[in-house]
């Protein structure tokens, strides 16, 4: 609870300077539509201000300013409008019992929530068995840690598109196998690197004590370095549900996705409606507050039961 | 029964040397070391850092392997005798779990060692009762202070039965007025269990108080200067440290360590 006085100042600074940015960046549509309307504005012609700086065109027309915080296509939305569409595709349509349809954000949301659960599981997987091979096989170490570096630095946005062809040229049908792998695929690497730094995790006066009982390999895993990587299992959880919602995002941003959140960006920013990209980005940062949240909760839960709550 | 078994050598060592091949070049960490250790004796390392203390333990234990010479535990090879769970080992540090309560702490070993569930806890029950913890079987590590978790740790290294306990500095950290009393309990242990003890210090009144016999060593190469058997009587109040024979003893080691520095001036 100590976290939220600071959380809430940080939003409410971004939500001023959200504010603030409106009027700059919907000066321009704000003339045009005032001059159509019949107004007078300096200076005359879209296209002759398309030439001029913004804050020139605020300081010459500061009666228009008030106008761009209240567009019907604006470049920026305002928080409010963000949060009015929001609403009106979410919790308006529920209420109408169409929580489901194709045009409400929950439903939208719903299938990127399970492409994103999905990939997590698939990469949280691979990230523990690859954490598993490398510290038990120094083989593996030398050989799988540098491809799972490299394989992140290759763009995503790059990828997603092969992997989707791949998929349905293997007759996959639909996009859910490929974004759950695009999913998985930024994933399982946080989740890696983090397991193989808790597998590590225990001195060696640890495993040498384990040593005198004549512990077996295995014992050694269930007993001491299992549970000592259970803090840092769930830091790169939390990390890895986050990149698993980006992946599963940018798997539906190619062309052809008719459903999830990415899409809605994509068709939005198609049809020339801000409104509803602004919306779909808040639906996608919100879902991602809430799986983080969920983890958070989840980490403090297992490890107060364990005693290891700092 | 007779009193010859009771003379019966625990741990001989015999020409044994440990060289550490390191990036700086080699470290000769022991040299040329000799010692018996009979059954029931409490014997002390004493020395400088980096005498070799804890490679000497170590190599008991078969946590290190010897460059040379021989070394016997139990009458079997280090490594055969750590695989028959020959011995106890207490670090410096009580490593508990923090994830296992206490009880669960000392549970580790029986739980690897295949104990029973009764015998676990009957075990458990047991040796919290011998290191005055009692009561506290449901408490996490970060509940304890230190000295209570390096007597936890003691316990847990009593919990199965080895015959020979090796401590490494087991209360190196902790505050003289605790030390008093867990070197006190640690005594009366001794004389329940009649457990062979290996137990490095620093500390010479802390050597000359538990030991029947004292070893001291010296560094830069890690030898054996002098081996001092103990006239103390087994039954040791705290105040047999003021006695006559306790201060000859703590002269002889001090002079050992002495000799053991100027060697290397
Ligand atoms: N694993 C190791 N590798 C290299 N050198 C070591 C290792 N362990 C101990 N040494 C060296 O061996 C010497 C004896 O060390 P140690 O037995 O720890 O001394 P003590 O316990 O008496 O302080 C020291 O010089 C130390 O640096
Ligand atoms: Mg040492």
């Amino acid at each position: 609870m100590r976290s939220f006085l600071p959380v809430l100042t940080v939003l409410a600074v971004i939500v001023g300077l959200w504010y603030l940015a409106v009027g700059p960046m919907n000066i321009r549509v704000s003339l045009d539509q005032a001059e159509r309307a019949g107004q007078v504005v300096t200076p005359e012609g879209s296209r002759v201000r398309q030439e001029t700086s913004v804050w020139i065109l605020m300081a010459k027309n500061p009666g228009q300013i008030a106008l761009g915080y209240d567009l019907e296509r604006p470049r920026l939305p305002t928080p409010v409008q963000v949060g009015q569409e929001l609403w009106k595709t979410t919790g308006e349509m529920a209420m109408r019992g169409r929580a489901m349809s194709k045009r409400s954000l929950i439903y939208h949301g719903w299938i990127t929530l399970q492409s994103t659960l999905w990939g997590f599981v698939l990469g949280t997987a691979l990230g523990i068995l690859g954490a598993v091979a490398i510290v038990y096989s120094r083989v593996m170490d030398m050989s799988l840690m540098p491809w799972a570096i490299i394989s992140q630095t290759i763009p995503i946005v790059a990828l997603a598109p092969m992997i989707i062809v791949l998929s349905s040229q293997l007759g996959i049908e639909g996009r859910g196998v490929p974004k759950a792998i695009i999913s998985a695929y930024l994933c399982y690497f946080p989740v890696l690197v983090g397991m193989v730094k808790g597998l590590r995790s225990p001195a060696i006066s640890q495993l040498d004590l384990l040593q005198t009982y004549n512990a077996t390999g295995l014992q050694a895993f269930l007993k001491l370095r299992l549970p000592s990587s259970v803090p840092y299992l769930f830091t790169s959880l939390k990390v890895g549900i986050a990149a698993a919602l980006v992946g599963t995002i940018v798997g539906e941003l190619p062309t052809g996705a008719i459903s999830g959140l990415g899409a809605r960006i994509l068709i939005g920013d198609q049809f020339g409606t801000p409104l509803s990209i602004w919306a779909a980005l808040l639906a996608a940062a919100i879902l991602a507050g809430i799986l983080v949240t969920v983890l958070d909760v989840l980490q403090r839960v297992t490890l107060k039961r364990m005693g290891m709550s700092a | 029964m007779t009193t010859e078994h009771n003379t019966q050598p625990v741990i001989e060592a015999a020409n044994l040397d440990l060289t550490f091949q390191t990036n700086d070049g080699p470290v000769h960490a022991l040299k040329d070391v000799n010692l018996t250790i009979d059954k029931g004796d409490f014997v002390s390392f004493i020395g400088p850092s980096g005498c070799g203390k804890t490679t000497f333990l170590r190599c008991i234990a078969a946590l290190e392997t010897p460059t040379g010479g021989t070394l016997s535990v139990n009458g079997m090879t280090p490594d055969e005798a750590r695989r028959k769970r020959a011995y106890g080992y207490v670090f410096q540090a009580a490593g508990l779990y923090p994830w296992r309560t206490i009880a669960k702490n000392i549970k580790l070993p029986l739980e690897i060692m295949g104990y029973s569930k009764a015998e676990q806890d009957e075990r458990v029950s047991k040796v919290l009762e011998l290191v005055d913890l009692a009561g506290f079987g449901g408490k996490f590590p970060w509940q304890l202070s230190g000295g209570m978790q390096q007597r936890a740790s003691i316990a847990r290294a009593l919990a199965f039965d080895a015959d020979i306990l090796l401590m490494d500095e087991p209360f190196g950290a902790l505050d003289e007025i605790v030390r008093d009393h867990l070197n006190e309990q640690l005594l009366h242990l001794w004389d329940r269990t009649n457990k062979t003890i290996g137990f490095v210090t620093h500390s010479i009144p802390e050597a000359v108080y538990l030991s029947t016999k004292i070893v001291v060593m010296s560094p830069r190469p890690g030898r054996i200067t002098d081996v001092i058997e103990s006239p103390l009587p087994r039954e040791r109040p705290l105040d047999i440290r003021d006695s006559k024979e306790f201060i000859e003893i703590a002269h002889r080691v001090r002079d050992g360590l002495r000799a053991g520095h100027s060697y290397d001036d």
